[in-house]
């Protein structure tokens, strides 16, 4: 399986490193407190949210009960739209089949809105290995490609650039892919998003394949869709004579009627909006509009293994909205990089570990990489029980065990830093008041419980600190 | 190598022993709201007119008779030379505008349509809780590239029958064998120090018409 950065340290010691980057730490935090307050606005408008979370987390759990009838049921109702269906058992078998659907067209480039399924396959280096150029087209993402770089967050990849170095970037790196930025540019964010459209628009308007993934697709209808704000989305969907999207197979939702509760969680947990700026929706292809061919790859790659696990499997509820991100404490220290995959903080802690495994040391390190807080569940939309997945695969690394406790020393670094640092301490806390009562001078985890083994925790405060001030100085 | 056919049956092989032990959720409840606003036609209208220019599109009213008028003067108030038509577009929209007309009959390449300043269209609803116009390619709309390629785009909407108040009540006004566009204000990122900029690749300007009789 692909996925994992290669020579990628495990979580402590990536994270630690990120620590000391005071203008990443600095960009991170400026990013995640305005989402994290904004975002609780935007939901705050919404006085039915709670029942809105509690149908969107039932469906997607109805969903995954039921995902071999659903995938059926969409593959019927793309087919008889007009699309073709193709099932990838893995990355490796996703990337062979969207090579060859390229390749059949003759062309030898392709344009592409984000997509975290082909980042997760690797799909632009499969393709690269083919002769295959792959642009993506989402401003971030073309930041994070033309500077040799990763994604660093789901909504917002390229959090960790300021503008500065996105002006250099281009500067130095447009030429190299196309048109080159304008003279004298400065870094102004319009200048610089102007730069982003004059580059990106010649690729546009001469694409022949476009490639996406997309947040949702209805079995009933076979209807896909894909959310978005900057256009390079439309473009990409609607431009191209040929269309592949790669798809995750728990992205299926039932009915056409569901879009009405995601459609309202979706927009609003992730960039705190009432709706984001443009949707779309395609249902197979249409005469005289759109791709004349369409192509959906089902994607497994790990999702399987996941649905198997029955603490696990609701991860795969995820609706990628990155609102667990942006609450995350240890997100905000460590960026996104210290996670080692395309699904950074606490979502990426559970669900990489998963899909992956946790056979090498940073998948079995991410379990670690949270402070148990939950306040990932507090704002996830489909009600994620982020720390009870977290202190599951910690067991279940514990189990694995290993030559020479490996894997046990990482999670121990880890523990150790967490305490190191007071907001994770907090977090920590919180967990262990909640269940005091059973388990009074041990945190949950095997490195935790070598830690803790040397030293007493500190006495637990009836309830932490911060449900305390909250209570007493909302 | 693994044939197509294969890997289908492998994977919802791996699905059903995933999930052989698999108890039954609980059941799907939808007891949220059908719309957040008072079931008063002139406050939805309202709403939809606060929250489209809180996504900074532009609002205006119009009659009937009017919207020539307000095209006319939209159009030349953006420098507008070039406006794309799409079939089934009212004709007298655009009777009192000088710009020059491309109709779409013959599909316009991406190139025609980037070399046009506007684009004018009706919509097949308007949704007031989130500020949105939806489009779904039928007449006067045209195909997805035409609202996607011009800079500016001006959609008129009818007054009160394409408004409705919230996405529950949307959904099922829509034929999902269409395809739909969802227009909330237009194009915008904030991916550099989440500084909102409007206009990446989608129009930079939205006007939105709203039309009563
Ligand atoms: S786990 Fe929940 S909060 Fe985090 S990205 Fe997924 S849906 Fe959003």
């Amino acid at each position: 399986m692909s996925g994992t950065y290669l020579g990628m340290p495990a979580f402590p010691r990536a994270a630690r490193d990120a620590v000391r980057d005071t203008t990443l730490r600095g960009n991170l935090r400026h990013a995640t407190h305005t989402i994290r307050d904004k975002r609780a606005r935007a939901v705050a408008e919404l006085d039915d949210w709670a029942a809105l979370r509690e149908a969107g987390k039932r469906i997607k759990d109805h969903t995954l009960r039921h995902l071999d009838r659903y995938l059926v049921r969409v593959e019927e109702a793309v087919t008889a739209a007009g699309g073709t269906v193709h099932w990838a058992a893995d990355a490796e078998e996703a990337n062979r089949i969207v090579a060859d659907l390229v390749k059949a067209t003759g062309e030898s480039e392709v344009v592409k809105v984000k997509s975290m399924a082909t980042q997760e396959t690797g799909l632009n280096e499969a393709l690269e290995a083919e002769g295959i150029r792959a642009y993506e087209t989402d401003l971030a993402e073309l930041i994070v490609q033309l500077g040799k770089d990763r994604p660093s967050h789901i909504l917002v990849p390229a959090i960790h650039r300021n503008r500065g170095e996105i002006r250099d970037i281009f500067r130095s790196e447009m030429g190299e892919w196309g048109r080159p930025a304008p003279e004298g540019l400065t870094d102004t964010p319009a200048e610089l998003a102007e730069a982003a459209r004059l580059h990106l628009r010649e690729k546009f308007l001469r694409a022949k394949v476009g490639i996406s993934g997309a947040n949702f697709m209805v079995a009933e209808t076979g209807t896909l869709v894909v959310v978005e704000s900057e256009g390079n989305g439309r473009m990409c969907l609607t431009l191209p004579e040929t269309l592949i999207s790669v798809v995750g197979i728990e992205k299926v939702i039932p009915t056409w009627r569901d879009l009405e509760v995601f459609l309202q969680l979706l927009p609003r947990s992730s960039t705190a909006e009432r709706m984001n700026p443009y949707t779309s929706m395609w249902t197979g292809t249409t005469d005289g509009d759109g791709p004349r061919a369409f192509h959906l790859v089902l994607l497994d790659n790990g999702r399987t293994d996941t649905l198997a696990d029955e603490v696990g499997r609701q991860a795969l509820r995820c609706i990628r909205c990155s609102a667990c991100l942006n609450v995350c404490p240890v997100y905000e220290r460590a960026g996104g990089h210290a996670y080692g995959s395309v699904y950074p903080g606490p979502i990426g802690a559970i669900l990489s570990p998963q899909l992956r495994g946790t056979g090498s040391e940073i998948d079995a390190s991410l379990p670690y990489a949270s402070s148990l807080c939950g306040a990932c569940y507090e704002v996830c939309p489909v009600a994620i029980d982020i720390p009870e997945v977290l202190v599951h695969l910690r067991e279940k690394v514990a189990d694995q065990g290993g030559a020479g406790h490996r894997l046990e020393r990482a999670a121990m670094r880890t523990a150790t830093w967490l305490l190191d640092h007071p907001a994770a301490l907090n977090a920590a806390e919180r967990l262990a008041s909640s269940t005091r009562k059973l388990h009074p001078k041990r945190l949950p985890g095997p490195g935790a419980r070598q830690w803790t083994n040397s030293r007493d925790l500190p006495d637990l405060p009836a309830e932490p600190f911060r449900d305390w001030w909250k209570k007493n100085h909302a | 190598m693994t044939s197509p056919s294969s890997s289908r049956d492998r994977v919802l092989g791996r699905v059903r022993a995933a999930l052989a032990e698999a108890p039954e959720p609980s059941e799907v409840t939808r007891d949220y709201l059908v719309s957040h606003t008072p079931d008063d036609p002139a406050a939805v209208v309202d709403l939809l007119h606060e929250n489209l220019a809180d996504y900074r599109a532009g609002v205006h009213r119009s009659t009937r008779d009017g919207l020539p008028a307000l095209i006319g003067k939209l159009l030349a108030a953006h420098d507008a030379a070039t406006v794309v038509v799409p079939p089934g577009l009212p004709g007298a929209w655009l009777a009192d505008s000088d710009a020059r007309q491309r109709l779409d009959d013959v599909p316009l390449t991406p190139h025609e349509l980037d070399s046009a300043d506007a684009v004018v269209t009706g919509c097949a609803l308007a949704v007031a809780e989130t500020g949105t116009v939806v489009l779904d390619a039928g007449p006067g709309q045209g195909r997805r590239a035409l609202t996607l390629i011009p800079d500016l785009h001006i959609c008129v909407v009818d007054v009160p029958g394409q408004v409705v108040a919230s996405l529950p009540r949307a959904l099922p006004r829509l034929d999902p064998a269409r395809p739909t566009t969802w227009i909330s204000g237009p194009s915008a990122t904030s991916d550099i120090e989440l500084d909102r900029v409007e206009g990446v690749h989608g129009p930079r300007t939205l006007e939105v018409v709203l039309v009563v009789d």
